[in-house]
C-alpha cells in the first residue's frame, strides 16, 4: 500500500463505526444537516465545507460516529445532494459504500409548491410521490398537483 | 365500493365506475326508493355551489335519508377559526357520510384520512370534482349506447377547466379520440396530452368550432373566464370564436349531443336550448340518478 492510498483510507476511515456522507455538494450541506435532522443527535459528528474536489470542485463532507441510517432516511438528501455517497464504517473499514438515490416517496421534507393545496393551511405533514426522478418532479399526495426541481423548498 | 371515498376519479377502478353507471341506470328508472331512511348525510359546502349540492340533497332525499350541513362556512365555527380536521371529526361523529366541496385543492384527501366516515369530494379547489365526470360519463353513455370509439370535442377553456382534464383521463379508458378547441392561451396542459398519448390515443387540435362538429359524438362546451386574460381586449377578441349557436349545428351527426357541466353564460345561445341536440340540462339531472348510486353503493346498501 503506497502513502497516497494510506492518507485517502485514513481520511475516510477516520471514524471507527458510523455513517460518512461524502460529495455532498458544498451549498447543500447545511440542508443535508437539517434533513437528517443532525441537531437533535448525540454522537460526535464532524462535518467540512468548501473542500477541494476533483470530481466537484467544492464539496461538503458529513462523519457521523456510531449512528447508522435507513436507506429511506438517507435517500431523503438526494432531493438536495444528487451526487452524494453514503458510507458506513465499521472497524474503521468501509463496509458499504454507494451512491444516494431518489426515493420514491417523500415525506414531511418538502413544502407543496401550490399556495392553495390543504398542506399550507392546516398542520398536514406532506406527502409526495416522486414521478420523475431524473427531473425531480415531486406529486403531491393531497392537491395533485406537482412541485418540480427549481420549486423544491424545505419545510 | 362499501366505506371507499371518492375523492379522484381514480379512486375507483374502470370496473367501479362502469358499477355505478349501470346502478345509476336501475336508479334512473325508479329514482324514489327509501333504502337509505336510516341514513344521515352531511353535505358540507364550504365554497357555494347549487346544483351540485342541490343535486346530492336530491338525491339523499328521494332515497329517504336525512340530510344535515351548510351551504357556506360563514354560518358556522369555521369562522371561529376551527380547522377543517375539527370539523370532519366532528361532523363524521353525526352523520354516516360527508359530501364535501371545499375551495383547497387536496382538502377532500384530508377529509378522507381524518374522518370516520368516507368522503365523497363534490370539488376541492381547482383539482377534482368525481362525481361531474361520472355524470358526464353516464350522459354520453346513455347518448351514443356505449363509451367506446367515439369522437368527443372538447370547446373553451382546456386549460383551467377541471372537468375537461378529469374527463379526458375517464375517457382515455375507451378508446376515445379527442377534438381539441380552444383559444392558443387555453390548450389542454401537455401532461394530460401525454396521458392521451400514452394510451396510444389521438387528439386534434383547432381553433374553430365549426370544423368539429360533423365530426363528433360529443361536444363538450365549457366557458370561458374573462379573469384568465390579463389583456381584455384578447378576451374580447377571442370570446366570440368559442360560442356555440343553432346555426352552426346544420352539419351535425343526428346522434352528435351537446353538454356543458354548466352554469351556461353566453357560450351556448338561447336557441340551442330547443335544439334535440342539446342534452345540458338532462345532463344535470342525470347528477342525480349517479349521486344516488353513489351514496348506495358506498353505503353498502346496494
Amino acid at each position: 500500500m503506497n502513502n497516497n492510498e494510506t492518507r485517502k483510507e485514513l481520511k475516510v476511515s477516520a471514524i471507527e463505526n458510523g455513517t460518512v456522507i461524502d460529495h455532498i455538494p458544498a451549498k447543500s450541506v447545511f440542508q443535508v444537516i437539517r434533513i437528517l435532522n443532525l441537531t437533535e443527535v448525540s454522537d460526535q459528528i464532524l462535518f467540512g465545507t468548501n473542500l477541494d474536489s476533483q470530481k466537484m470542485g467544492k464539496k461538503g463532507i458529513i462523519k457521523v460516529s456510531n449512528k447508522f441510517f435507513e436507506p429511506d432516511d438517507i435517500n431523503k438528501i438526494a432531493l438536495v445532494a444528487p451526487t452524494a455517497t453514503l458510507i458506513v464504517i465499521k472497524n474503521f473499514k468501509v463496509v458499504i459504500k454507494k451512491n444516494v438515490e431518489v426515493p420514491d416517496h417523500v415525506e414531511k421534507i418538502v413544502k407543496c409548491f401550490n399556495p392553495n393545496c390543504i398542506t399550507n393551511h392546516e398542520s398536514v405533514p406532506t406527502q409526495f410521490t416522486v414521478i420523475d426522478k431524473e427531473e425531480l418532479k415531486l406529486q403531491c399526495h393531497y392537491c395533485e398537483k406537482i412541485t418540480a426541481r427549481d420549486t423544491i423548498s424545505f419545510v | 365500493m362499501k366505506n371507499k371515498s371518492l375523492v379522484s376519479i381514480n379512486d375507483f377502478t374502470r370496473e367501479e365506475h362502469i358499477h355505478i353507471l349501470d346502478l345509476a341506470e336501475e336508479f334512473e328508472k325508479n329514482p324514489t326508493q327509501k333504502i337509505l331512511q336510516d341514513f344521515v348525510v352531511a353535505t358540507l359546502f364550504f365554497e357555494p355551489s347549487t346544483r351540485t349540492r342541490l343535486s346530492f340533497e336530491s338525491a339523499a332525499s328521494r332515497l329517504g335519508a336525512k340530510v344535515i350541513g351548510f351551504s357556506e362556512p360563514g354560518s358556522t365555527s369555521v369562522q371561529k377559526g376551527e380547522s377543517l380536521r375539527d370539523t370532519i371529526k366532528t361532523v363524521a361523529n353525526y352523520s354516516d357520510i360527508i359530501v364535501m366541496r371545499h375551495p383547497k385543492e387536496g382538502s377532500a384527501r384530508f377529509a378522507s384520512e381524518v374522518s370516520g366516515v368516507p368522503i365523497i369530494n363534490a370539488g376541492d379547489g381547482a383539482n377534482q370534482h368525481p362525481t361531474q365526470t361520472l355524470l358526464d360519463m353516464y350522459s354520453i353513455r346513455k347518448t351514443q349506447g356505449t363509451l367506446d370509439n367515439l369522437n368527443i370535442a372538447f370547446v373553451g377553456d382546456l386549460k383551467y377547466g377541471r372537468t375537461v382534464h378529469s374527463l379526458v383521463m375517464a375517457l382515455s379508458n375507451y378508446n376515445t379520440t379527442f377534438h381539441l378547441v380552444s383559444p392558443q392561451l387555453l390548450k389542454l396542459p401537455s401532461a394530460t396530452k401525454m396521458h392521451i398519448k400514452e394510451k396510444n390515443l389521438a387528439y386534434h387540435q383547432y381553433t374553430d368550432i365549426i370544423e368539429v362538429i360533423p365530426k363528433v359524438d360529443i361536444l363538450y362546451m365549457t366557458r370561458i373566464q374573462k379573469e384568465r386574460f390579463s389583456d381584455p381586449i384578447e378576451y374580447e377578441k377571442v370570446k366570440s370564436s368559442y360560442i356555440l349557436r343553432n346555426s352552426m349545428l346544420e352539419t351535425a351527426k343526428p346522434n352528435m349531443r351537446i353538454l356543458h357541466p354548466l352554469p351556461r353564460v353566453n357560450e351556448i345561445t338561447i336557441d340551442v336550448d330547443d335544439n334535440p341536440q342539446a342534452y345540458y340540462f338532462t345532463q344535470a339531472l342525470n347528477g342525480v340518478f349517479v349521486r344516488q348510486a353513489l351514496l348506495a353503493s358506498i353505503l353498502g346498501v346496494k
